[in-house]
């Protein structure tokens, strides 16, 4: 297997669904010469952009002109940038005429110094949303929104939807995180990739060493949790369930989460409440975790995803494409990843997910057939190859 | 397509567009099915076979969907699973059926229609972008063996999107067998899968059996 910035489409031919990878690469050609580009404010910073150091090349590789340019700015305007995301997803803050001016200014100075020609510019998220404010009379610009803003505070959004609806299009995750827009709105799926070092396959050995070092050992079905140490993520209600589960299943249970940004006190609160049962592991994951994740989620015997709110959740695709049931709440993107009662069940409540657990661990035949299931439902919606689908799709739709 | 053409594989990309009409109960679904695009029906009724989970139990369309898994009315969800859309012949004939059928289900109802206990219905359209798969065939064994290779979007191509495409009501593999090869027993067989098999892979499977079968006694 080649490297992964060197990856090409083929080498996806064995994984996507029949016939996908074929299909894919007779869009190529008849998009052949056509100039994508996409523009966000960071490389980083979750799946929604991230996936496109895998699209890009592979666009590339079909034959379309795909660039990825970052807008910069500086430190009192990535303030700024913050704010608004957080305004826009619905928590409030103060949001000043200033602020929004500042954003305006560092959109026009960066659309001066990026090169936005092309057919389709795909601009990523709010930071650079105001770059549609410079566009000229040629090709087409679609807003990509990966969060959830339904409920976005509605001083911001008053501000920022004229802006938005100088797009000719916008992109969602999902329904429910769009918001009512005078233009064309689309619905694509984030997606995640199989061949990452999160999802390649591993061997034994390999995952055997990696449980050893982050020190879970594997002798009884493990329950994880992968999240951040937050309250809305519900730990704490993730190791009650575990609790009730266990005056009958002899399991361990795994909260696996990255170090808790300043201010947060949820982590102390779950190693309290973990006490001294040997049982439960508390991971504070390093930086850039893919590997243990990979290896963690392949030890599982189920997933738990209880956030209480969330975004899309990919956490439930990278599960099941490991062959895990899940067990999720209704919030964000978890139940529309799942085939309910197929792959996994949707709880509400502490019981519930203690009475799912049960169910699974009292019928082990059940555990390997939702995660089968699971893995197939996958395959054919949410690997990468259905993302790259869909942003062909707009790229013909869009500039026929 | 001519006798002489060999059989050209098409698939499709789908691109959903998020509508602004939405539903909470039967009453507004009637309300706005009398208003979306015709995409818009298409996209509920035949086109869910392109993007819902194979699930052989489930109603066929997603208004029957919704309102007997929101909605929880199963008798409404019952009558628009009865919704023939495979064989109505035209997607503003499916839409009066709907409607006929949620109006009917109104009037004798007592009072007002149950709202939906979870999601709303949100209605969508469906753009199709055809895209030649690469595969053709000039034989019934290479019809075959380009169906067990072709992505799944070329079984919707061209069983189901041919119904309204084209107005070829038997699907566009039966009609180049029959037209092309000379098999109208085959070509008939082909036409009467059944498009509620539950899912286009269950559909591929119906065609090649039938494929192979016809091989075989030749």
């Amino acid at each position: 297997m080649r490297p992964g910035s060197l990856l090409k489409l083929d080498d996806y031919r064995q994984i996507a669904p029949r016939g996908a990878v074929d299909i894919l690469m007779r869009v190529g050609e008849r998009l052949r010469g056509r100039r994508f580009v996409h523009v966000s404010a960071s490389r980083y910073g979750g799946g929604g952009v991230e996936v496109l150091n895998r699209l890009v090349p592979i666009m590339n590789d079909l034959g379309v002109d795909t660039t990825w340019e970052i807008t910069i700015g500086t430190a009192d305007f990535d303030q700024v940038a913050r704010a608004v995301s957080r305004a826009l997803a619905g928590t409030e803050q103060v949001i000043t005429e200033a602020m929004l001016a500042r954003l305006g200014e560092t959109a026009a100075e960066n659309a001066r110094r990026l090169r936005l020609d092309a057919d389709l510019v795909m601009v990523h998220d709010a930071t650079p949303l105001g770059l549609v404010e410079q566009r000229g009379s040629a090709g087409r610009w679609v807003w990509r929104c990966h969060p959830d803003i339904s409920s976005a505070q509605p001083q911001i959004w008053s501000a920022l939807r004229p802006i938005a609806q100088r797009y000719d299009a916008a992109v969602f995750s999902l329904a429910r995180f769009a918001t009512p827009l005078s233009i064309p709105r689309f619905i694509v799926y984030p997606s995640i990739d199989p061949l990452s070092e999160r999802n390649r396959e591993m061997t034994r050995a390999e995952q055997a060493a990696q449980m050893d070092r982050l020190q879970v050992p594997r002798d009884k079905p493990i329950l994880l949790q992968v999240g951040p140490f937050e309250r809305q993520h519900d730990p704490l209600g993730v190791i009650n369930a575990y609790r009730l589960v266990k005056k009958h299943h002899d399991v361990r249970l795994v909260l696996a989460g990255p170090p808790p940004a300043p201010g947060g006190d949820v982590l102390e609160d779950v190693r309290e409440a973990a006490g001294q049962d040997p049982d439960i592991a508390v991971i504070v994951l390093p930086p850039d975790p893919q590997t243990e994740l990979n290896a963690l989620e392949r030890a599982a015997a189920i997933a738990i995803q209880k956030p209480l709110k969330a975004d899309f959740t990919s956490e439930v695709a990278t599960a099941m494409w490991k062959g895990k049931p899940v067990i999720g709440t209704i919030a964000g993107g978890i139940p529309f990843q799942m085939v309910v009662n197929v792959t996994g069940y949707t709880v509400e409540t502490v019981e519930g997910a203690a009475f799912r657990i049960r169910q699974l661990l009292s019928n082990p035949e059940l555990i390997g057939r939702m995660g089968a299931a699971g893995r197939e439902h996958v395959r054919r919606n949410f690997l990468v190859t259905r993302h790259l689908s869909d942003y062909l799709a707009l790229l013909a739709h869009l500039t026929r | 397509m001519s006798p002489t053409e060999p059989f050209v594989f098409l698939g499709c990309l789908e691109l959903n567009e998020l509508l602004p009409h939405e539903a909470h109960d039967a009453r507004e679904l009637l309300e706005q099915l009398a208003h979306v695009p015709v995409e818009s029906v298409f996209c509920h009724t035949s086109a869910s076979l392109l993007h819902r989970p194979v699930l052989a139990e489930a109603y066929p369309n997603d208004f029957a969907l919704w309102v007997g898994t929101e909605v929880r009315d199963i008798r409404l969800a019952e009558r628009l699973a009865g919704v023939d859309a495979f064989h109505a012949g035209s997607m503003e004939r499916v839409r009066e059926e709907l409607i006929a059928t949620i109006s009917d289900h109104l009037q004798h109802l007592g009072g007002a229609p149950a709202r939906t206990q979870g999601k709303r219905f949100r209605f969508y359209q469906t753009h199709l972008i055809a895209v030649p798969t690469g595969h053709q065939a000039r034989t019934l064994a290479e019809l075959r063996d380009a169906l067990v290779e072709v992505d799944v979007s070329a079984l919707f191509y061209h069983t189901i999107d041919a119904r309204y495409r084209a107005g070829r009501g038997r699907g566009d593999f039966a009609e180049w067998v029959a037209a092309h090869l000379g098999l109208p027993e085959v070509a008939d067989r082909l036409a009467h899968i059944d498009p509620y098999a539950g899912s286009l892979e269950r559909i591929r499977d119906r065609h090649l059996s039938i494929l192979s079968d016809a091989m075989e006694a030749a």
